[in-house]
């Protein structure tokens, strides 16, 4: 984990409202695993305050990139961001997904800005000999972020493109079909999305870890501000920034709000 | 040029420390820090027990701020003796337990069970954590209350004893009168100011508890017009706390009358906050020839008789 400035170096638009920003950080893309974040200060002002938090989305070389949409004030400065300007960044941080197990195929579930961990993701599971299977959601076709991923299968909410409705469905009648012996499943995306890639994984007797955001300050453990719930144990609460944000499907329990 | 003070015989090596709940113990942040560096750490809030909080959502950006509801998550005293406190002991930088609870015995238990280890330097007392129903609240805007627990504690304990006052009241000056009545060393001001947020899609409040604790930079008026308020009314050392993020801010708590100051959320942005303004201290002083950063404290000029001195004082 390190703290320092950054050099923006491109700041491209990749789909409908969401945008790519790489910047140059050798220690962040030497030791970045997939799922894991940075918390960035957008500003050095007071308004916004806090850092934003963002999954690393795919490193090359000394670049990192991370994928955002325009949400609010954080991201507009974000969106604004030209070459050559510096932020302050924190990272790599939190828990990474757990790739290195006895599995052979990867299934990767993604909604919306769920996306974002999937390509770096995608670059380790193919270095650790997984297969990868990736089943996108999002709104409509021009929504769709599919650069570096491999063997996409599309679900829109408008039928646009690809399975017309829900991204679980179109993996679950996917797996159905081509039953896969020894698979895990990674996912990220809405809270109601990841109930029902927990419930199938669960029931399908599969191997899952979901990736979760929370609202938090610091990032590192400090706040508190990140509560998620614990299926089990002593403690109530797990924190999002240090326990997670990559979670094993049974081990939390997902609340919509 | 002097840097640093003491209080009951607790030296302090500067007037920069970093305030409770917003540094966890000291360790998490080890690696991003140079913790000899600051005057003091105030620890995230012991209870007797471990405590779980409060359910999401705890946290919400606001102007220039953020309200939190925590609800006093820690690990309890047991833990912190036997994980926490080990790690502190290795720094030179003087360690302030911080105690929370919800009875006067609790208070007490916690405090005395501090006492039998070694590696603590002094308590900060939470009386007004606004975030626990059973908690703070009801203790720290009830002037014979606060003062009470404060008695409870002073025989307790001869290293100093410091009383974190919350904002949320009339006239804070007359809790740090009633408190250095009963024996404080010190007063800490301010703790969190209530505040509250609405999400008007769904017309539900932001935070789960609905109010929560204000801080950050939108704070910071409010705090150094308590500090100045106490400083007008007694004469122990007050740790300035508010919004802190740079320097010129911990010189205008320092000016208004505060002995010391925690900086808080700015911790959350920048874990380096306190030793930054620290170092930033000390080449203030010597550039302004001062042989002592103490001149600071209370340097004010004010044509007339401050407002606040009101009848009531």
């Amino acid at each position: 984990m390190i703290i320092a400035d950054v050099v923006v170096t491109d700041v491209k638009i990749v789909a409908e409202g969401t945008r790519v920003l790489t910047f140059v950080s050798p220690d962040i893309a030497k030791s970045t695993l997939p799922g894991q974040f940075v918390n960035v200060r957008v500003h050095a002002g007071s308004d916004p305050l806090l850092r934003r938090p963002f999954s690393v989305s795919r490193v090359e070389g000394d670049h990192v990139e991370i994928l955002f949409n325009v949400v609010g004030a954080g991201t507009d400065i974000l969106a604004r961001k030209r070459p050559g300007d510096v932020m302050n960044v924190l990272g790599p941080l939190g828990v990474p997904y757990g790739i290195h197990g006895d599995f052979k195929n990867a299934v990767l579930i993604a909604g919306g800005l769920g996306v974002a961990p999937m390509a770096i993701l995608t670059q380790h599971l193919k270095s650790s000999g997984k297969h990868v299977d990736t089943f996108l959601g999002a709104r409509s076709a021009l929504h769709l972020v599919v650069d570096h991923l491999e063997n996409v299968h599309v679900a829109t909410d408008d039928g646009s493109k690809g399975f017309h409705g829900n991204v679980v469905r179109l993996a679950d009648e996917y797996l159905k079909e081509h039953p896969a012996r020894s698979a895990k499943i990674f996912a990220c995306g809405p809270t109601r999305m990841l109930k029902a890639v927990s419930a199938f994984a669960i029931l399908a007797g599969i191997e899952g870890e979901i990736s979760l955001e929370g609202e938090m300050a610091c990032g590192i453990g400090i706040c508190q501000g990140c509560p998620v719930e614990r299926a089990g144990g002593q403690k109530k609460y797990a924190l999002v920034c240090t326990d997670g944000p990559a979670f094993h499907c049974q081990d939390i329990i997902l609340r919509e709000s | 040029m002097k840097t640093g003070f003491s209080i009951r015989g607790v030296e302090f090596q500067n007037r920069v420390f970093v305030a409770s709940g917003t540094f966890g113990y000291g360790d998490e942040v080890k690696d991003l820090v140079d913790l000899n560096k600051l005057g003091g750490i105030v620890t995230k809030s012991l209870s007797w027990k471990p405590r779980d909080g409060n359910p999401p959502r705890r946290i919400v950006e606001t102007a220039s701020g953020m309200l939190n509801s925590i609800g006093l998550a820690n690990i309890g005293v047991d833990t912190f003796l036997e994980k926490k406190l080990p790690f502190l002991r290795t720094l030179k930088t003087r360690i302030i337990a911080n105690i929370a609870a919800s009875s006067i015995q609790e208070y007490g238990n916690v405090l005395s069970l501090l006492e039998d280890h070694e590696g603590i330097h002094g308590y900060e007392i939470n009386v007004s954590c606004p975030n626990v129903k059973e908690g703070g609240l009801s203790f720290g805007t009830d002037c014979a209350m606060t003062a009470k627990i404060t008695a409870d504690l002073r025989p307790r304990t001869t290293k100093p004893l410091i009383i974190k006052l919350t904002p949320n009241v009339t006239h804070i000056a007359e809790f740090a009168r009633a408190v250095k009545g009963e024996g404080a060393d010190a007063v800490s001001v301010i703790n969190t100011v209530i505040g509250m947020a609405v999400d008007v899609k769904s017309r539900k409040p932001k935070l789960s508890t609905v109010t929560g604790g204000l801080s950050g930079p939108a704070i910071k008026p409010i705090a150094l017009a308590k500090v100045f308020e106490v400083a007008q009314m007694v004469d122990i050392p007050i740790f300035g706390i508010g919004g802190i993020t740079r320097l010129e801010d911990a010189v205008e708590f320092l000016m208004v009358g505060a002995t010391a100051v925690q900086v808080g959320t700015a911790n959350f942005v920048d874990p380096a906050t306190g030793t930054t303004i620290a170092e930033a201290l000390e080449s203030y002083g010597r550039r302004q020839n001062m042989s002592d950063i103490g001149e600071l404290v209370g340097s004010l000029i004010v044509d007339k008789k401050a407002s606040v001195l009101q009848s009531w004082m």
